[in-house]
């Protein structure tokens, strides 16, 4: 690398400046965006220079819109605890029914268990409406539909596969004598389970939830066809925002604001962990 | 005395044992109730693909067994279906590839500015599809938008992005592009950095070229990390419905009716469910068949990872 010239070095900064303004341009357009009233947005030529309003944001969270002929409600703010409630409930149960799965298909292989962890991660690449279309019929057969669990189950399709995969590695990585060294004290199964393994296995199950938290929020099509109107999370929510308000065009982008500062703000905190978590444990980072 | 208290402690540790051994089948009971949640759905879905079934006639619903693949067979709708998600299959994946690698060596030397842009380009990746969607949406907004002002201030009169059936394509490839760049780009990264450095410093030493270097010592090392990435992103990438529904819902016409996105609209607008079904039956072998080959590749490196 100590012979490059000054010429390539210029080129490589020249495309590093590229890459960082087409990959993050559109997430500063949209945030300048919403701190901006409807006349300032619709100026042509565009222009950096304005007077920021935070209106946009005041009118998403109070959930009322007021314009020139009438009041409008707007239920965003109930798609984003939606999406909180959801994402939570999603990862939370997949962390209860995923971590102790892990670790007997971590330390107890049978054609059985290996069969089931390949069957959920095949399936984690199957179209997903495959599923989903007879879910809709069979969630109304079941009285399944229009609840927070219907949802929540159907989101296991997505955390559940990303857990198992990715805690199982963490738990593979553990040393057995360690644990044996630990039941040869008198503790039980279950007592090494939770006092040695978990804890081992602590922030590789931590980065497994956070990812899973992430997909489940980014998730749009589940909710989509399973979620009715007063469940729907933000990524449904804001799809169906624009299409109902149209020319608000300064809180459709504080919405989208608001929608995607949670899983960045996550990504970064876990970007540690992102590359292991993305390949499925795959990749180290 | 020492016999009486063993006794009761005999059948005891034999209960125990059993429970030890069924204890791995019992932890994985959950697993396996999802993994019925799913197949269940499933079956269904392969039964409906073989009935004639539309929610508006239900009196007329029966099995007419391979009769709605068959009929694919002459439908031009289902063609054009198989044909842009395939093209829009292979332009994004192929772009991606092309410019994460690019990205990827361009970011190798861990420098503390590169890192900060590796962890930059995550962002994109982590907003959710349909909201990237949306934000290019507003920006090829034919009033306001930026990306539109630009294109008619360079003289291009009447670009219609995603309104426009020769340029929707284009418009949705780019959100791709957008998203998911970066996924290829950091494993491609990670797998770079992972390399063992011998081979190159005895290639610097000899006074190898570097384009030698890149072709055959870089490359061919890189091969899993590339395949992986490759065929992760080819099974996401023809299964594609966030971004196409969220720009233009398939439209205009019949321009974006990919997979998914056209047998979504069979069940709910036109409540074609036989139809429906049997579209995602079918893409759903071409995902079996790719993603028997990712896992195989998968596995291996997973394995080389530990």
């Amino acid at each position: 690398m100590q012979n490059t010239g000054w010429f390539e070095n210029c080129l490589r900064a020249v495309a590093k400046i590229i890459v960082i303004v087409f990959f993050m341009f559109p997430i500063v357009w949209i945030v300048l965006m919403s701190f901006q009233t409807n006349e300032t947005i619709l100026r042509i030529p565009p222009s950096f220079v304005f007077e920021p309003t935070i209106d946009n944001y005041r009118a998403l969270i109070t959930g009322k819109l007021e314009t020139n002929a009438a009041t409008l409600d707007i239920a965003f703010m109930r798609n984003l605890g939606n999406s909180v409630l959801l994402s939570v409930g999603a990862v939370v149960l997949a962390l209860i029914l995923g971590v102790p799965a892990a670790y007997s298909f971590a330390r107890h292989k049978t054609r059985f268990s290996e069969d089931i962890a390949f069957t959920l991660l095949s399936f984690r690449f199957a179209p997903p409406l495959l599923v989903l279309l007879p879910l809709t019929i069979y969630f109304q057969k079941l009285g399944l539909s229009d609840t927070y669990f219907g949802l929540i189950w159907v989101y296991q399709l997505i955390c559940l596969p990303l857990i198992l995969w990715i805690v199982r590695g963490y738990f593979e990585d553990i040393s057995e004598d360690v644990e044996y060294a630990y039941r040869i004290g008198g503790h039980s199964w279950f007592a090494t389970f939770r006092k040695i393994a978990v804890p081992l296995a602590g922030p590789g199950i931590a980065a497994a939830g956070l990812l899973a938290f992430i997909f489940a929020w980014n998730n749009f099509i589940f909710a989509l066809v399973l979620a009715s109107a007063d469940k729907q999370p933000v990524t449904v929510g804001a799809l169906a925002f624009v299409t109902a308000s149209g020319i608000q065009y300064g809180q459709i982008a504080a919405a989208i604001v608001l929608s995607i500062t949670p899983t960045l703000l996550l990504a970064l905190y876990a970007q540690k962990y992102l590359v292991e978590g993305l390949s499925l444990g795959a990749v180290k980072g | 005395m020492t016999s009486q208290t063993d006794l009761p402690g005999v059948p005891r540790r034999r209960r125990l044992k059993v429970g030890r051994r069924a204890l791995p089948y019992l932890l994985s009971l959950p697993a396996l109730l999802v993994c019925i949640g799913i197949l269940v759905p499933f079956f269904t879905a392969a039964v409906y693909s073989l009935q004639r079934y539309r929610l508006s006639q239900p009196w007329a619903r029966k099995f007419n067994w391979g009769e709605n693949y068959l009929n694919f067979l002459s439908d031009p709708d289902f063609w054009n279906t198989l044909k842009i998600s395939l093209i829009y299959a292979g332009t994004t994946v192929t772009l991606e590839l092309v410019l994460g690698l690019g990205i990827a060596l361009l970011l190798q030397r861990r420098t503390r500015f590169n890192n900060f842009v590796s962890i930059m380009l995550l962002m994109p990746l982590m907003t959710a599809p349909v909201l990237a969607a949306l934000m290019w949406k507003l920006m090829t907004n034919s009033g306001f938008g930026i990306l539109s002002y630009l294109v008619s201030s360079a003289g291009i009169q009447d670009f219609r992005w995603a309104s426009s059936p020769d340029t929707a394509l284009l418009t949705v490839v780019l959100v791709d592009i957008w998203v998911y760049t970066p996924f290829i780009m950091i494993l491609l990264l990670a797998g770079l950095r992972s390399l063992p450095s011998q081979p190159f410093e005895a290639a610097a030493l000899d006074g190898v070229p570097r384009t030698f270097v890149f072709w055959k010592i870089t490359l061919p090392m890189l091969m899993p990390y590339i395949l992986t990435a490759t065929l992760f992103r080819l099974l996401d990438s023809i299964q594609q419905f966030d971004i196409i529904y969220a720009m233009t819902q398939g439209g205009p016409g019949d321009a974006l009716t990919v997979f998914q996105v056209e047998a979504y609209l069979n069940f709910f607008q036109s409540t074609n469910i036989g139809r429906s079904a049997a579209l995602m039956m079918i893409l759903w072998a071409i995902t079996f068949v790719l993603s028997n080959i990712f896992i195989k590749n998968w596995l291996r490196l997973r394995e080389r990872a530990r």
